[in-house]
């Protein structure tokens, strides 16, 4: 699968072994909510980077606790419609203080990609042909934004009182 | 009025700019129409029964005469000569081609109107009290706060993708004319000891097939927190909404299933975390705003109730409209005029190219160049000096805009029904047709006096069916179309849900079913009653016995 | 008998499928389908002209020849196929 971070395609270090019986003994992985809470222990001693995945029904409050053994926080947008994660990634970097990476994962397209930027979300997994491409277009659209995010953008309303 | 600076210019040139792309997209097959439906839902862009259908929205009702013109323009140029006002003041387009829709978008940023998030399962347009900042009765002008809540709420990044639809309604007078227990978030200005304005929140109202009016989650809200606490809201909303079910996602159904306490413990416990963030708003944000909303110059006037008095007295068709169609104005001096668009026999909203054009120049002549649009979809001119009023109403005769009936029997709400609607499952605008050809008597009517119908032509209640005084819904059965009446609905400060009177009839029994709801009424009221004083007091029996007695009811199939 | 309908995409237009694959705009212009093999063909087609983003929605619906006229069978569909039963301009009443 194509990634896309820090506006550049990049090889995937992180294994994705959601769902498998077995979790590899090292190297960088990514395993789903349920694997981390029965191996909690064992994945925390690691010295490669551990990442969660959450589907778009689990909440990040229920690895709130668990963040700073965490490089990674995968978020699933099972369809594109289903905008829960954007609401999940702002908590991240908002109330948790999460500064690891936040990516996004499952029906990631193009048109819907500037508003995962802007919610905290800083890696991409893109169903295209072309992801950077993608990534360019998205960015292009705007450069007003009306409300701030996670992102760090100064809102219209910051600009305009700026000197005030 | 609220003009655009620089920011707000460029935002909605974006936009636009951003929607060619997706069209093209779509056009050339990048895009499919599973993906592109919600892209251009939150462009205001339906497929209809006929073509594609263009909502465009009025800020909280909020127009002047150049938007209006454009409004012509866009009607002539892209569309069959006339538009729709709805009960969100929005004007809607019928029959719009999809390819023509970003220049249409482009021509609209021109004058400073949009179509962003006219629908969608986004935050959509935000309304308002129609008489904002001239209602005698307001305690504050919510305008500036309908303001920072439009921009706070154009291409939330975070809530864009919400479960289901969600509509925000704001009023600053105790006299709520903008249904705000109605909506998923409703804003109530009050004043409190101090003199400080504060908001009343409201939240989990809406009608549809599951109707609720609102809980009130927050009683005081003060405004430099409005931001912050809709942020709670649309984020635990988002977060814990249903999206299993599209018919039980909107925010009162989870509001109603946890109980507002759980609601209100989620949204506050996220609120404290961000109250204090760069979501409050600085004064200095509210008063350029409000430099807006400042009142016009208005000159120095007296009100001239001996002079109308006698022009009254001399026309009674002068006198009925003055009765019916005139409101009180803060300043001396000036009224309000409401402006009727349900001459009998018309589709309610409707409104052709040129009387769009007419009205704006009436607008210029005698209103400082503003129009509101209000959500019983009638227009309102708020700055009309009180000695202009006679020529005003022989003006607005010429264009049929002057039937002395608003707030009354043939005032009627309707939504387009199945003549326009891929939702609809029988015609509505033929009823509103027909009862306001049944109630022409404008002396009837006057008698009569407050008495709300809503007719809508599915469950999903566009029509505000539930809290019509009288409510309408049509249904289909076995391919038959026939009209389910309610009795008692209210979407004032003091909100109800209508109740059910019996079994549905065929339409042409309507009219007759709702004279006898009116005899009844007139038969049984007590000095000073409205329809719906009477209606709580005495109950639906008399009513039910009235319409369904074996003397008057013909066979139904 | 059935016919095909569907909305363009390009414009959202109703149209109709004919004899030749086409889409039409008159509902007298387009195919009429006798059988259920016919129906199914077509529906066929009209699905290909949906992967090939010429129209979305289509469907099936039963028409009746009233007078030589073709007539949809159900009243949503009479007034796709002919407009709104409601003028804008009340009839009788005169207006602009």
């Amino acid at each position: 699968m194509a990634l896309v971070k820090n506006n550049a395609m990049i090889d995937d270090p992180f294994v994705d072994v959601t769902g498998q019986e077995t979790i590899p003994a090292d190297g960088p992985v990514i395993v789903d909510l349920h694997q981390w809470q029965s191996h909690r222990e064992q994945l925390t001693q690691r010295t490669d980077p551990v990442g969660v995945r959450l589907r778009s029904d689990q909440p990040p409050e229920l690895i709130a606790g668990d963040l700073e053994s965490l490089a990674l926080v995968a978020l699933e947008f099972p369809v594109f419609r289903d905008g829960r994660a954007y609401s999940y990634a702002r908590l991240l970097r908002g109330q948790y203080r999460f500064d690891g990476e936040i990516r996004a994962v499952g029906d990631v397209l193009l048109e819907q990609l500037h508003f995962m930027e802007r919610t905290g979300f800083d890696a991409f997994e893109l169903q295209s042909d072309d992801p950077l491409g993608d990534l360019q277009v998205a960015s292009a659209d705007f450069d007003v934004w009306y409300q701030p995010a996670a992102d760090g953008r100064l809102s219209a309303m910051q600009l305009r009182h700026q000197s005030d | 009025m609220y003009r655009y600076d620089e920011f707000d210019h460029k935002l909605v040139a974006e936009r636009a700019r951003q929607f060619r792309r997706q069209v093209k997209r779509r056009l050339s097959g990048e895009l499919t129409e599973d993906q592109f439906k919600p892209l251009r839902l939150m462009n205001g862009l339906y497929m209809q029964l006929h073509a594609y259908m263009l909502r465009v929205n009025v800020p909280y009702g909020s127009l002047s005469s150049r938007q209006l013109r454009k409004f012509a323009h866009i009607a002539r140029t892209y569309d069959r000569d006339f538009g729709h006002f709805t009960t969100r003041q929005n004007i809607q387009f019928n029959w719009i081609k999809l390819e023509e829709v970003p220049d249409i978008l482009e021509e609209l940023a021109e004058v400073e109107v949009t179509a962003i998030q006219s629908s969608g399962n986004c935050v959509r347009n935000i309304t308002s009290d129609h008489y904002a900042g001239r209602a005698r009765d307001e305690l504050a002008d919510p305008r500036v706060y309908c303001e920072l809540l439009r921009q706070y709420t154009i291409l939330n990044p975070e809530f864009s993708y919400l479960p289901r639809k969600f509509k925000i309604a704001l009023t600053g007078s105790p006299r709520d004319r903008a249904a705000v227990a109605l909506h998923d978030i409703g804003l109530r200005m009050h004043r409190n000891e101090a003199g400080e304005i504060g908001f009343e929140v409201l939240v989990g109202g809406g009608q549809g097939r599951t109707p609720f009016i609102a809980h009130t989650i927050r009683e005081w809200l003060a405004p430099e927190h409005l931001l912050s606490y809709v942020e709670s809201i649309l984020r635990v909303y988002n977060m814990y909404g249903r999206r299993d079910n599209m018919h039980k996602a909107r925010i009162k159904i989870i509001v109603n299933q946890m109980g507002i306490d759980r609601y209100r413990e989620l949204v506050e416990a996220d609120w404290e975390q961000i109250r204090d963030s760069v979501l409050k708003v600085p004064q200095a944000e509210v008063d350029r705003i409000n430099a807006y909303f400042a009142p016009p110059e208005y000159e120095c006037l007296a009100d001239i109730p001996d002079e109308l008095n006698d022009v009254r007295a001399r026309i009674p068709e002068f006198d009925q409209w003055m009765a019916a169609n005139v409101a009180e104005h803060r300043i001396p001096g000036y009224s309000i005029v409401n402006l009727s668009l349900k001459a009998p026999g018309m589709p309610p909203g409707d409104m052709t190219a040129d009387t769009m054009d007419a009205v704006a120049d009436l607008a210029d002549r005698y209103s400082l160049d503003e129009i509101r649009v209000n959500h019983r979809q009638n227009l309102s001119f708020v700055d009309v000096r009180q000695r202009d009023l006679f020529t005003l109403w022989k003006e607005l005769k010429l264009h049929d805009l002057a039937t002395p009936n608003i707030q009354s029997v043939s005032d009627i709400i309707c939504c387009p029904g199945l003549d326009y609607c891929n939702l609809a499952n029988s015609r509505s605008i033929p009823v509103a047709q027909d009862l306001s050809r049944h109630f022409v008597d404008v002396d009837h009517l006057a008698l009569v006096g407050d008495f709300t119908i809503n007719i809508s032509g599915c469950m999903n209640a566009c029509g505000h069916h539930h809290v019509g005084n009288v409510g309408i819904l049509g249904v289909n059965k076995r391919g038959k179309e026939f009209f389910q009446l309610t009795l008692g609905g209210s979407s004032d400060e003091n909100a109800a849900l209508g109740d059910r009177l019996g079994r549905a009839l065929p339409q042409d029994e309507v009219p007759a079913a709702v004279e006898t709801i009116v005899d009844t009424y007139l038969a049984m009221r007590l000095d000073g009653e409205r329809f719906l004083d009477t209606y709580r007091r005495v109950g639906i029996e008399p009513f039910k016995q009235a319409v369904y007695s074996p003397v008057q009811t013909r066979a139904v199939a | 008998m059935q016919m095909i309908i569907a909305n363009r995409l390009i414009d959202g237009r109703v149209v109709f499928l004919d004899d030749s694959g086409g889409w039409v705009n008159e509902i007298a212009d387009g195919s009429l389908l006798v059988s259920q093999q016919d129906a199914a063909e077509q529906l066929n087609a009209a699905q290909r002209a949906v992967e090939e983003n010429e129209v979305v929605d289509p469907y099936l619906i039963d028409v009746a020849a009233d007078g030589g006229r073709r007539r949809p069978v159900l009243v949503r569909e009479r007034i796709r196929a002919f407009g709104p039963s409601v003028g804008l301009v009340p009839q009788g009443l005169g207006g602009n």
